[in-house]
């Protein structure tokens, strides 16, 4: 027993490398979003492209979309653009912008220069309904069922690896 | 120059003003209130400032927020869960207790109640065994005539 009893350390040790191991593939930045497997939360705003047309969330249900949160002042938004183009060419899914507390006249610019990926355009000026949904810095990327329930956040570039996960996702839901 | 300095210092304090954003409260509970808020709610985008001393976009805007919702008499409570709603749990710079977190609140605890144990049990077996020494020291009558001989057989 007391020979049993020098191995704990050791033991300690490998628990502490375990922990230390897997903290090397943990990014701190990209937080859990709080809204997962919730709806997306109700809204009522302008549409970015034609201001008279208000989106609401019945807008956005029926079938599986992604919600692109962008804007001009963001460079990663510009690095994702092209990337979003290719997922619009696929046609496997619906892309809606969420212009987030960006000035319309350089959105609209942005959309007829680089190509316009999206289905229509949510022109959050304010920023409120990206605080609903917890946004905390552009890009950000949601995948939401047919329901409006939002299944999965993506912080970050939209890069083609996560076009791939997010494909996986959808894939999974049409085996159910 | 020196009207090129005047106009350099008047360019500099508005860039300064405008860093800071000005609210006006109904009365003084209610400021105390927003800076205790603000201090204790964590900014998403940065992560190690709060809301008070964080100048990003989100954290300008949740401080608006966290004003409005005082101007609106909402508790303090309901700004909070206003919060965690939105951005989880990590915005809280103070934990709720729940059972996933259960481990980092109750484990010190749980160490300290080992350690007693490991003491006590330290301590005890460290007295029996001093026990158990000073009987077997005790010797009969003839051992010590005996030890008394070897010891004076060392001093001659």
């Amino acid at each position: 027993m007391p020979r049993l009893l020098l191995f704990i350390p050791l033991a300690l040790f490998s628990i502490l490398i375990l922990f230390l191991w897997k903290g090397l593939s943990i990014d701190p930045r990209e937080l859990p979003s709080a809204l997962i497997d919730k709806p997306f939360p109700a809204f009522k705003v302008e549409a970015l492209l034609s201001p008279e047309r208000k989106l609401t969330t019945a807008d956005i249900v029926g079938k599986p979309v992604l919600i692109n949160v962008w804007a001009t002042w963001c460079p990663s938004c510009r690095q994702e653009h092209e990337q979003l183009l290719r997922i619009a060419q696929e046609n496997k899914i619906a892309i809606i912008g969420l212009n987030y507390k960006d000035d319309r006249t350089a959105a609209t610019k942005w959309l007829t220069q680089l190509g316009n990926p999206y289905q229509f355009n949510i022109y959050d000026e304010s920023g409120m309904l990206g605080l609903d949904l917890g946004v905390y810095g552009a890009p950000e990327t949601y995948l939401l069922d047919a329901q409006g329930i939002i299944r999965h956040r993506h912080v970050g570039v939209v890069t083609e690896q996560t076009w791939q996960e997010l494909q996986a996702i959808i894939k999974s839901w049409e085996k159910l | 120059m020196l009207k090129l300095l005047m106009i350099m210092a008047v360019l500099s304090f508005n860039s300064v003003h405008a860093a800071i954003d000005t609210y006006e409260f109904k009365d003084a509970d209610k400021q105390a209130r927003f800076h205790e808020l603000t201090a204790d709610l964590r900014c998403p985008k940065c992560q190690n400032q709060n809301l008070a001393d964080s100048n990003s976009e989100i954290a300008q805007d949740l401080r608006q927020k966290v004003y409005e919702m005082l101007d609106a008499d909402q508790s303090d409570s309901d700004i909070v869960d206003f919060m965690v709603a939105r951005y989880g749990e990590f915005v809280l710079y103070e934990p709720r207790f729940s059972l996933q977190n259960s481990i980092l609140w109750l484990g010190p605890f749980a160490l300290l109640i080992v350690g007693l144990f490991v003491v006590l049990f330290l301590v005890r077996s460290r007295s029996k065994n001093s026990k158990i020494d000073s009987a077997e020291v005790e010797l009969d009558t003839q051992q010590q005539k005996r030890l008394k001989q070897v010891l004076n057989k060392g001093k001659k």
